[in-house]
């Protein structure tokens, strides 16, 4: 079967294991041992992490365990989805701690990239937020991982992309509601250095983000709308029906060329009219805006796209943004949405992606235009003392990644402790140079 | 809160229904032939919210006289409102062709066991003026097909028998519903290659739960494969035999 991640590139013929259970798991391991694996959760991924000629889905290890409402840990399969979790628990008053811009993944796949959300600088990453997790190695052999027990495989499995191991299933702590709705104020900032001091000022709203119009230059470089939100205590546990709206069939790629862009840019922008807007809004719209449009991916054309996302430390921020920023909007390449955060401290995760600085995610339309234009921007994310995230990469090449995780060769170190190089192997774990190709 | 017992439990269309009974916080009674898979069942279950959750071992091939067993179970469930019957195997058709036994033993375990449970549960729902019985049946047994018309034969003559019993136990006001889906994306299919007409096994069950709440007859699920079945069997046989289907 023909697979891909969310970009719709690179794809692959992939054969798919779908174990109903973890022996069944275990006996795939076996049967097939010449072959190497990798793990995939809804393929939320952009580019290749999940791609690989044999691919084991986790699709029907997807039960809750048990749940304790004192202390809101939750134990479930890693083939659960935020999306499940949400349906269940939003109602008896709990939220996940850490939640991406999309329900649609699950918990093994949130922690095999160590996701972030809109309040990393208050609470850090998915995987802070994870009490333990079982999982399955080469040899068969299940291992239980915690911060305390067998922390060289926690820690690098957490980020990891899957290449330890499968994740079975976790151990992780939500976080406790008085509804299912957010208070947001929406602040529009003129340039890129008002974004970042606004970003300084509310740094304790729990959550914070700011959407960047990519295409202005000079003076308004950087002009942004940052949107900060708070859980409310108002409105009750109300479950909106999710949206189902969807983009029916490939939109021809031209039509995201720079006048697209800017159109979309400014009905986006021009939808807040005053300085500051307030709303209340439910917990859906706000933190998974996209899951409403469906297969929205399509309105870039068959060929796919790619994400790009960076992040910089803190004191290289105005100066390295600017740089980036001027960079894009002179190669005229437009990015659909480009998504500002802030991050707080890193963790001790061997190859985890957010550490203390700004983020910026950006979307283009494959062309061989765009992997010159990322292929400039490496060198001066790199130049700043960067990295990109790999959950979102399709391109980069094992130099960039080398620089960008100086902690890769440890995490190699571990993965041929627990015997996992060659055998838990990913498209993209093949281009970064840490298995061989066959 | 309603009573429901679940035959066939560990199927992936009958457990994305219970999850929809158990956010509902109903009461379950879980029967199949894996004992581990169901306790791993009921414990998801609970979590998401059922009220109570019992599982017991069951095997529709061999033993059809259950009739103590049966009772037991509504006794502990105490009381029936749902009977929800969901097993059932996908045999392979060449297989069957070459073989007298594979052929008996799909139809065993498809219709015959099917028969025997409803035989026994009609009469406690005619006694009881309530309740409801739904059962998966199949589009394919619409009409007998080449590739599979050995599975159709049973779901064929599942079909027929709960549209004889929904004639008797309509004056009971007992609703008989006959589950026809499509094809659905669960382990019995894993080894086809999946298109557009495809659907998820919580889309089906949505639509049993949809079905059994405005106390519906027969649903097709989803509903256009009723338009599909429609066309397959009006089409004349002399034209229906050129086709591979
Ligand atoms: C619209 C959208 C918004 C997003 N927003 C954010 C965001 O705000 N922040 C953020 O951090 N990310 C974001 N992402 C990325 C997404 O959260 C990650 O890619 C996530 O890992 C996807 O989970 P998945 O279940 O789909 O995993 P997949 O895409 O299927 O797999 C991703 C990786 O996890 C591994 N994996 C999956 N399951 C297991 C397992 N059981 N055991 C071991 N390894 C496993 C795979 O091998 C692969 O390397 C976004 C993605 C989309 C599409
Ligand atoms: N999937 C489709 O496309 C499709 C289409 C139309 C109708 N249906 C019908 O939908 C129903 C559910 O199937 P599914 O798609 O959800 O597939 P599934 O997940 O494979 O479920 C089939 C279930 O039947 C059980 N079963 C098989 N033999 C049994 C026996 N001898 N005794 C007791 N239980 C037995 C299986 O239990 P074990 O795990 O123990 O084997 C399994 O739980 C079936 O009646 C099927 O015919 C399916």
């Amino acid at each position: 079967m023909l697979i891909s991640g969310w970009g719709q590139y690179p794809d692959a013929e992939a054969e798919i294991l779908n174990p109903v259970s973890g022996d069944a798991l275990q006996r795939n391991l076996q049967d097939e041992d010449a072959k190497s694996f990798i793990a995939r959760g809804l393929g939320r991924s952009y580019g290749d992490s999940s791609l690989s000629s044999t691919v084991i889905s986790t699709k029907y290890l997807n039960r809750f365990h048990s749940f304790d409402d004192e202390t809101g840990i939750l134990s479930c399969d890693a083939g659960v989805s935020l999306d499940d979790i949400l349906d269940v628990f939003v109602p008896k008053g709990w939220f996940p701690t850490v939640t991406p811009g999309t329900r649609f993944v699950t918990v093994g796949g949130a922690i095999a990239s160590d996701v972030h959300g809109k309040n990393h600088h208050n609470v850090g990453t998915f995987c802070d937020h994870v009490l333990s997790f079982r999982i399955l190695i080469a040899s068969g052999e299940i291992f239980n991982c915690s911060p305390s027990e067998n922390r060289d495989l926690f820690l690098a499995t957490c980020g990891g992309m899957g290449l330890t191991g499968v994740i079975l299933d976790a151990s992780i702590r939500l976080q406790k509601i008085e509804s299912s709705f957010i208070e947001e104020t929406t602040y529009k900032a003129a340039n890129l250095k008002e974004c970042l001091e606004l970003f300084t000022e509310y740094r304790s709203a729990t959550y914070s983000v700011a959407w960047i119009d990519c295409l202005k230059q000079g003076k308004e470089l950087g002009r942004s709308l940052l949107m900060l939100g708070n859980h409310s205590e108002k409105g009750g546990y109300v479950d909106l029906k999710k949206a189902t709206s969807s983009i029916p069939f490939n939109m021809p790629g031209f039509c995201l060329n720079k006048y697209s862009v800017g159109a979309f840019n400014s009905l986006y922008y021009g939808r807040v009219r005053a300085q500051i807007q307030e709303r209340h809004v439910h917990y859906g719209p706000y933190f998974y805006p996209l899951d409403g449009i469906g297969n929205w991916t399509r309105l870039y054309g068959a060929k796919g796209f790619v994400q790009y996302q960076f992040v910089i430390p803190k004191d290289a921020g105005l100066e390295g943004m600017t740089c980036v920023l001027e960079k894009i909007s002179q190669s005229g390449a437009g990015s659909f949405l480009s998504v500002l955060k802030v991050f707080g401290k890193g963790n001790d995760n061997l190859l985890s992606f957010p550490f203390e600085g700004y983020t910026l995610a950006l979307d283009f339309k494959v062309s061989p235009r765009t992997f010159e234009l990322l292929d400039q921007l490496d060198v001066i994310v790199h130049d700043y003392g960067g990295r990109i995230y790999l959950t979102k990469d399709a391109r980069m090449s094992d130099r960039v990644f080398q620089k960008g995780y100086p902690e890769w060769e440890a995490f190699q170190s571990v993965r041929e402790r627990y015997g996992a190089v060659g055998i838990f192997a990913s498209l993209q774990s093949k281009r970064l140079g840490l298995d061989v190709e066959h | 809160m309603k009573k429901i017992l679940i035959i066939g439990a560990t199927s992936a269309i009958a457990e994305a229904t219970a999850r929809i009974f158990a956010l509902r916080g109903d009461n379950l009674f879980l029967l199949a032939r894996d004992q581990e898979r169901l306790s791993v069942i009921a414990n998801d279950l609970k979590v998401r919210g059922a009220n109570d959750v019992h599982t017991w071992a069951y095997n529709a091939s061999g033993q059809h006289d259950n009739e103590t067993f049966f009772a037991n179970a509504i006794e502990q469930l105490g009381g029936i409102d749902i009977l929800f019957v969901a097993h059932g195997i996908l045999p392979d058709q060449k297989s069957c062709e070459a073989s007298v036994e594979h052929t008996l033993n799909a139809f065993e375990i498809n219709a015959t066991s099917v028969f025997a449970i409803l035989t026994y549960f009609a009469n406690i729902f005619e006694a009881q003026n309530h309740g409801s019985i739904a059962v998966i049946s199949s589009v394919a047994g619409d009409r007998g097909r080449q590739s599979n018309y050995v599975y159709g034969a049973a779901k064929g003559a599942v079909s027929i028998f709960l549209q004889g019993l929904r004639h008797r136990l309509a004056k009971s006001g007992v609703q008989v519903l006959t589950i026809k889906p499509g094809f659905v994306d669960t382990p019995m299919t894993a080894s086809f290659s999946k298109g557009a007409l495809w659907a998820k096994p919580e889309q089906i069950a949505r639509l049993i739960v949809r079905a059994l709440d405005r106390k519906k007859s027969v649903v097709y699920t989803p509903w256009f494969w009723g338009g599909i079945m429609l066309i397959i069997r009006l089409v004349p046989d002399w034209i229906f035999h050129k086709t591979r289907l």
